[in-house]
């Protein structure tokens, strides 16, 4: 089965990326709520390396590759774009988030719930993300 | 499939069915829905969630950046017959703890009315 897909910096590919991933998914026979989770997950980052590292232009690509090793999944997203500072990172407060009606900041949030284990490693010019999920 | 929003109107209520999938790209369509001032001339927006098969973070934060203007306006966002897997996105964020989540139509109004 293939296993990878590499699509250009557009945020109408983030559904192509998502059908890849449910497709991918499918022969796992995971729940509707588990699957929605990883889905879930895999798209955010695609989001956000589409978005905020690559600026939606569509001359920029992001890849995505999909493997398993028993019962562990892995996601690997790459792109060139800027790379993610995970120092700067803070975890959101929602509430505050509700009263100063702010819009964004709460996908890295769900990530790292959904995810066993997130990494991020830039070697200069090229960014890795590396998703990690127990299925079993 | 592209996100369809179809708003009805009942007396003093807007019924909003959301249909598709809201992630980034879609999302910004129901953002313009919720900020349009005409908006705020009704005091109960009821969500039909059924059709909602996906919410990312952007779907979600549409509606965390308008719940409080609409709390200050006294209007009351209900969400309902929301797809299990969808409500466990609102869960794993705690928002079903901040957003009225119920079950039906019916149990809709009746909160509505309150």
């Amino acid at each position: 089965m293939n296993n990878s897909i590499r699509v250009n910096c557009t945020k109408k590919n983030l559904k192509t990326i998502r059908d890849f991933v449910t497709e991918y998914l499918h022969a796992l026979s995971l729940t509707d709520i588990l699957m929605n989770q990883i889905v879930l997950a895999v798209d955010e980052i695609c989001a956000n390396l589409i978005i905020h590292a690559n600026h939606e232009d569509p001359k920029k690509h992001i890849v995505l590759t999909i493997s398993q090793a028993k019962d562990m999944l892995q996601f690997k997203i790459s792109d060139e774009g800027l790379a993610f500072e995970r120092a700067n990172y803070k975890e959101p407060d929602i509430e505050e988030n509700i009263r100063l009606g702010k819009k964004g900041g709460v996908g890295i949030a769900l990530v790292n719930r959904i995810m066993d284990k997130v990494e991020f490693q830039s070697d200069g010019s090229q960014n890795t993300c590396i998703l990690h999920k127990k299925i079993k | 499939m592209p996100m369809k929003i179809t708003n009805e109107i009942k007396d003093n209520t807007i019924i909003m069915t959301l249909d598709g999938e809201l992630d980034a790209s879609s999302s910004v369509m129901l953002d313009e829905e919720l900020s349009d001032p005409e908006i705020m001339e009704y005091s109960k927006i009821l969500v039909d969630c059924k059709n909602l098969h996906y919410i990312s973070s952007a779907g979600l934060g549409v509606f965390i950046s308008h719940l409080q203007r609409f709390e200050d306006a006294q209007i009351k966002l209900i969400f309902y017959n929301m797809q299990d897997k969808v409500r466990n996105v609102f869960e794993i964020l705690g928002l079903d703890l901040l957003m009225t989540i119920v079950s039906d139509y019916e149990e809709a109004r009746s909160i509505a009315n309150e």
